[in-house]
C-alpha cells in the first residue's frame, strides 16, 4: 500500500508538471494540444544535454565533486525548460501573430514534438554506444539517481517519512510550481490580467492591456513547465529508462486540466488521484490482463464525469475560460 | 493600467483583414510556402544524412511512385485518410471541433471485428458482410453522438469530450484483444476467411471506391443540401441560425452522427477490408491527422483529395528516405509537421494583409 501510494505521488507529479503548464496557457485563451509533443520535447532535450554532459565530464561514479553531480540535475532541468519555451514560442508565432487555428497548430506540435523527440533519442543511443566503446560509461540509471535522491532522514521517519520526504528533487519542484502558479493566477495583477485576456480578450485590450505579449508569455512559461514534466517521467519516474514514447502523459495532463477545473492547487491532489488510477491495475492482485485495460479507462471516464457535471452545474467559477481556444483580432470586434 | 498615450507613435506596421482574395494569389502564396516547406524539410533531413538532397527528394519520389505495389499502397494510405478527413468535415464545417475520429473510426473498427469473431462461419457470408456494415456504422455513429448529445444539451466542451473518447476506444480495443488472442500473444491473427468481399484480388480497390463514391456524395451534401446549408450556418453563427429557425440541437446531433457513421465506415474498411484484424495501432493517429487534412483543404472535399495526397506523399515518401539511409521512421513525422507549419502560418498571408507605415519602406 505504501509502494502504491508513493508511486502514485510520482506519477501524479509528472502529470501536475504537464497540467499546470497548460493550465498557465489555457488561462490566457490557448487550448494548447501540443503539450503532449511538448512533453517530449523535454524529454528529448533533457536527456540529450545529459548525454553530452556525461560524455563531456566522464561516468557519474561515486566519489567524484558535488559539483558534477549538481550540474548533472540542473543541465537537463535548464535545457527541458528551453525546449518547452522553443516550442512554445512556436505555437504562438503561429496562433498570436499568425492567427491560425489553435487545435490544428497544437496537433501538428505534437506530430512535430513526438517525432522530433523519438528522432533526437535514437540518435543519442547511436552515440551512447560509440561511446561505450571508447570507456565512458553514459549511463541514466547513474544520472536519474540524482534525480530520485531523496532527503537523507526520510527513511528514519517511518511511514510519514516515506510518504513525505522519499522523493527526488523533481517532485517537490512540481508542487512548488503548481502552488506559485495558482499564487500569481489567483492573487496577482498579472495573473488578473492573465485571466482576463483569457476569459475575454476585447475587453483587456480596452483596458490597456497587451493581449499578445500575454498570450506569447503565458504559451512560452506553460510549455516550459510542461516539458518539466516530461523529463520527470523518463528521469524519476521511469528511473532513467526512456525507451517510452511519452505522449500518453500527455493527453492524461490535458485530462488532469479538466478533471481540477482549471486550478493548479487542486491539481496537486488530483494529480495524485490521477496517479493512483493510472497504476491502480497493477497494484490489485487476482486481475487477468484484460481487465487491466479496463482500468487504464477510468481516468479519461473521470474527466469526461467531471466534464459533464461542471457543464450542467454551470457554476461560473468552474468553467473554461470563456476565451479558450478562440485567436484575438483587434479589428474584428 | 493606463499606459502613457503621449508617447505613442504610429506602429510600424498594421493588419487589416482582406476582403476577398483572388483564387490566383491564394494558390501562389500556398505554392511558395509549399516549395519553402519542401527546402526546409531537406535541408533538415541533409543535416542529420549529409546526403545530396536531390537524391533525398529521388528516393522520396520513388517511395511513392517507384513501384506498381509502393503506388497500391500510397493509394490505400490516402482513401483511408480521406475517409476520416470527409467524416470530420461536416462537423469541422459547424465548428464543432471533433476530435474524437480516431477512436470513433476505431470502435467502428471494434465492432466490425467482433462480428467477424463472434458470428463469422455461423451466417452466410453475404449476411455477415451486411451485419458487419450495419454494425461498424453503427457503433461508430454512437460513438460520436455522445458528445454530441451533451454539447447540444448542456454546451460541453466538444473538443475535450471527444479527446477523452480515443482513449476509452483504444483501452476498449485492448481490452477485446486481449480476450480474442487466446494464445495471449496480444496479437489477434488476421481472420482471412471473414471480411468484405475482394474486388479483383486486391483488397484496396473497395476501400478506393467506397472513397471516390464518399467524396463526391460529401460534396454533394455540402454544398446542395439543405442539410448542408444549416450546417454552414451554425458554424458561422448559433445566433444567425437560431433566428431563422433552424434547431441548432438537431443540427448538431444529426451531424454528429454522420460523422461518427463515416468513421464507422472507415473503421470498416480497414478492419473488414484490409487488415482483417484490429490493434489498438489500426488508426494509427489518422484521426489527427484527418484534422489537418480537412483544415488545409477549407473543409472542401474535392481539396482534400489534394491536401491528403500531400501528407500521405510526404509521410510514405519520408519512410522511404528513412528506410534507405537507415534513420528512425520518426523523420517522416517531422518533415511532415514542418510542412504543416508552413502552410498553417501562410494561412495568414491570405486572409490578412500587412500594411506599413508609410514613411518608411521596409521588407516584411
Amino acid at each position: 500500500m505504501l509502494t502504491f501510494l508513493t508511486q502514485a505521488v510520482r506519477i501524479g507529479m509528472t502529470l501536475l508538471f504537464g497540467s499546470t503548464g497548460e493550465t498557465i496557457s489555457e488561462k490566457s485563451g490557448h487550448l494548447n494540444l501540443g503539450v503532449p509533443g511538448v512533453m517530449c520535447i523535454g524529454a528529448a532535450f533533457g536527456c540529450v544535454s545529459e548525454t553530452i554532459y556525461i560524455s563531456k565530464v566522464g561516468s557519474l561514479t561515486d566519489g567524484r565533486s558535488f559539483f558534477v553531480y549538481l550540474f548533472a540535475v540542473l543541465i537537463p532541468i535548464l535545457t527541458a525548460i528551453i525546449g518547452g519555451a522553443l516550442a512554445g514560442l512556436l505555437y504562438s508565432v503561429l496562433t498570436v501573430s499568425l492567427r491560425s487555428n489553435q487545435n490544428v497548430t497544437g496537433l501538428v506540435l505534437t506530430t512535430f514534438g513526438v517525432g522530433l523527440s523519438k528522432l533526437m533519442i535514437t540518435s543519442v543511443q547511436k552515440k551512447i554506444i560509440s561511446a561505450s566503446v571508447t570507456g565512458v560509461n553514459i549511463s541514466f540509471t547513474q544520472a536519474s539517481k540524482y534525480f530520485t535522491a531523496s532527503l537523507p532522514f526520510a527513511n528514519k521517519l517511518g511511514v510519514v517519512g516515506k510518504l513525505l520526504f522519499s522523493y527526488g528533487i523533481m517532485i517537490y519542484l512540481a508542487i512548488a510550481v503548481a502552488l506559485i502558479a495558482a499564487y500569481v493566477l489567483s492573487k496577482t495583477r498579472l495573473g488578473l490580467h492573465l485571466r482576463a485576456v483569457g476569459e475575454n480578450p476585447a475587453t483587456a485590450d480596452a483596458a490597456g492591456i497587451n493581449v499578445s505579449a500575454y498570450r506569447y508569455g503565458a504559451t512560452c512559461v506553460g510549455c516550459a513547465v510542461s516539458a518539466l514534466g516530461g523529463l520527470t517521467f523518463i528521469m524519476d519516474n521511469l528511473n532513467g529508462n526512456w525507451e517510452y514514447i511519452i505522449d500518453a502523459m500527455g493527453w492524461l495532463s490535458v485530462a488532469l486540466v479538466i478533471f481540477t477545473v482549471w486550478k493548479p492547487n487542486i491539481a496537486i491532489p488530483g494529480s495524485i488521484i490521477f496517479g493512483g488510477l493510472y497504476i491502480a491495475a497493477s497494484y490489485i492482485n487476482g486481475i487477468s490482463l484484460a481487465t487491466k485495460e479496463i482500468f487504464k479507462i477510468l481516468p479519461y471516464f473521470v474527466t469526461v464525469v467531471v466534464l459533464i457535471i461542471t457543464s450542467i452545474r454551470n457554476k461560473r467559477e468552474n468553467q473554461p475560460p470563456a476565451g479558450l481556444g478562440m485567436n484575438y483580432f483587434r479589428e474584428e470586434r | 493600467m493606463q499606459k502613457n498615450e503621449n508617447s505613442r507613435h504610429e506602429p510600424l506596421f498594421h493588419i487589416a483583414k482582406r476582403s476577398s482574395v483572388s483564387m490566383k494569389k491564394a494558390i501562389a502564396v500556398r505554392a511558395i510556402a509549399i516549395v519553402a516547406a519542401l527546402l526546409v524539410a531537406g535541408v533538415f533531413i541533409f543535416a542529420i544524412t549529409k546526403r545530396n538532397p536531390i537524391e533525398i527528394y529521388k528516393q522520396m519520389f520513388l517511395g511513392v511512385f517507384g513501384s506498381a505495389h509502393r503506388i497500391t499502397k500510397a493509394l490505400k494510405s490516402l482513401a483511408i485518410l480521406l475517409c476520416i478527413s470527409l467524416a470530420v468535415t461536416p462537423a469541422f464545417k459547424m465548428k464543432f471541433w471533433n476530435c474524437g475520429a480516431e477512436g470513433q473510426a476505431l470502435i467502428g473498427g471494434l465492432a466490425c471485428a467482433a462480428c467477424m469473431f463472434y458470428i463469422g462461419g455461423s451466417v452466410p457470408k453475404w449476411l455477415l458482410v451486411i451485419i458487419m456494415t450495419v454494425t461498424s456504422i453503427l457503433a461508430g455513429a454512437i460513438w460520436a453522438v455522445i458528445p454530441a448529445l451533451f454539447k447540444a444539451k448542456w454546451n460541453t466542451n466538444e473538443t475535450l469530450f471527444t479527446l477523452m473518447m480515443n482513449y476509452v476506444a483504444t483501452s476498449l480495443v485492448a481490452f477485446f484483444i486481449k480476450c480474442w488472442a487466446k494464445d495471449g500473444s496480444g496479437i489477434l491473427r488476421p481472420m482471412t476467411e471473414y471480411g468484405l468481399p475482394q474486388l479483383a484480388n486486391t483488397d484496396y480497390l473497395l476501400a478506393v471506391i467506397v472513397v471516390t463514391l464518399l467524396t463526391v456524395a460529401t460534396y454533394i451534401y455540402m454544398k446542395y443540401s439543405k442539410h448542408g446549408y444549416e450546417i454552414t450556418v451554425v458554424g458561422e453563427s448559433e445566433n444567425t441560425a437560431r433566428y431563422i429557425g433552424i434547431n441548432v440541437k438537431k443540427v448538431i446531433i444529426r451531424t454528429m452522427l454522420l460523422s461518427g457513421a463515416i468513421c464507422g465506415l472507415c473503421g470498416l474498411l480497414l478492419v473488414g477490408g484490409i487488415d482483417k484484424t484490429i490493434s489498438t495501432e489500426t488508426i494509427g493517429g489518422q484521426g489527427f491527422t484527418a484534422i489537418m487534412v480537412s483544415w488545409l483543404g477549407k473543409f472542401n472535399p474535392i481539396f482534400m483529395i489534394l491536401t491528403s495526397f500531400l501528407i500521405v506523399f510526404l509521410q510514405v515518401g519520408t519512410k522511404q528516405v528513412s528506410t534507405s539511409f537507415r534513420i528512425d521512421t520518426s523523420l517522416a513525422d517531422i518533415t511532415t509537421a514542418i510542412i504543416l507549419f508552413f502552410i498553417i502560418g501562410c494561412e495568414f498571408f491570405i486572409n490578412y494583409k500587412i500594411m506599413f507605415r508609410k514613411k518608411e519602406k521596409e521588407v516584411k
